[in-house]
């Protein structure tokens, strides 16, 4: 959970992107870093394979200023989609305040997405946390490939696919272009800092 | 690993007298014994308390991050064994990084140049980690 420091007045938080591999997870944060790159003193920091796939995790330190007088540090992390590296998923897991899912929208995912947000399901309980408590927001990215003829899913199929349980906040997305990944950002910013306003009371 | 987060990272708290203790802590047992950089992290990487020489630019926050990842990596790999590794350390050329555990929850990193002598700071270390478990008490 998010360390308060009630000396420095300081709040760090950790929000991690999940979802199936080659999912855009990683260029979520790309983006992010690029858009804002003069806010963000430090490097992004990527362990990947040879073959430029997340072998652990990626890593960027957000300051997003001040909220109810505490400096806020949002610490984003991708996991590595790859379903071999379920043991380093875990944990990247460990004290999570938010959590950022990134569906592929492309048809033949339908099944990995699935997948996937069943084993982050499964891997939160392991630290009795739930899925349907946590601050959470779904991703529907990979819109713009339509444009390229790629099929993608329909709205409604991703939302009775992912969604009809869950019932949290969505956006409809291009990690590459950029559309709706900074939406998608505020939007778990905000929900993990509510979750967190009890404690900065 | 379910056990091990039995005494989760989410149920610590740290008032602020404990947090100057272990600050206090950090500056006179380490940085004055010669320690360029120390952070105190939990197990998420978040930083908990630092203390540094003045001269020290590095990037604290991504240290963190990699530290409480290497560590749970080497954690769990220590379970497949059968051990447990409460202590890590790297030797660089010009200077080198210990982790050490505190309890299941925290890790003490130091970073240290070729100055000092290695065993001399390695026992300054563990008193210190003594010293920081007794804030609890």
């Amino acid at each position: 959970m998010a360390f308060v420091n009630l000396k420095n007045k300081e709040v760090q938080a950790k929000v991690v992107f999940y979802g199936p591999g080659r999912g855009g997870k990683t260029t979520n944060l790309e983006y992010i870093y690029n858009k804002f790159r003069d806010r963000i003193k430090s490097d992004m920091v990527s362990i990947k394979t040879h073959g430029d796939r997340t072998l652990f995790f990626d890593f960027l330190p957000f300051d997003i200023g001040k909220i109810m007088g505490y400096d806020v540090k949002i610490q984003l992390y991708t996991v590595p989609g790859q379903v071999k590296y379920n043991a380093t998923r875990r944990l990247v897991l460990k004290g999570v305040d938010g959590m950022v899912f990134v569906a592929d929208s492309m048809v033949e995912q339908r099944e990995k997405n699935l997948l996937s947000l069943k084993n982050l399901q499964e891997n939160l309980t392991i630290y009795k946390k739930s899925i349907f408590k946590i601050p959470l927001v779904l991703q529907y990215n990979k819109r713009d490939l339509e444009k390229q003829g790629i099929p993608v899913m329909p709205l409604d199929m991703m939302e009775k696919d992912l969604n009809s349980q869950l019932k949290v906040p969505y956006f409809e997305a291009s990690a590459l272009a950029g559309d709706n990944v900074i939406n998608t950002l505020k939007k778990i910013i905000s929900l993990t800092m509510a979750s967190l306003q009890n404690v900065l009371k | 690993m379910a056990s091990d987060d039995d005494r989760s990272v989410t149920d610590y708290t740290l008032n602020q007298v404990q947090l100057e203790r272990i600050e206090k802590i950090l500056d006179s047992d380490l940085v004055r014994s010669g320690i360029n950089s120390v952070l105190m992290i939990d197990m998420a990487g978040n930083i908990i308390a630092k203390g540094d020489n003045g001269k020290c630019n590095h990037d604290v926050y991504a240290l963190a991050a990699l530290a409480s990842a290497n560590f749970a990596a080497v954690d769990t790999m220590a379970n497949i064994v059968g051990e447990d590794f409460s202590l890590l350390f790297h030797k660089g050329e010009h200077e080198s990084i210990h982790f050490s555990k505190i309890f299941n929850e925290f890790l003490l990193i130091s970073l240290f140049g070729k100055e000092g002598s290695l065993g001399l700071l390695r026992l300054k270390i563990a008193e210190a980690v003594e010293k920081i478990k007794s804030v609890w008490h």
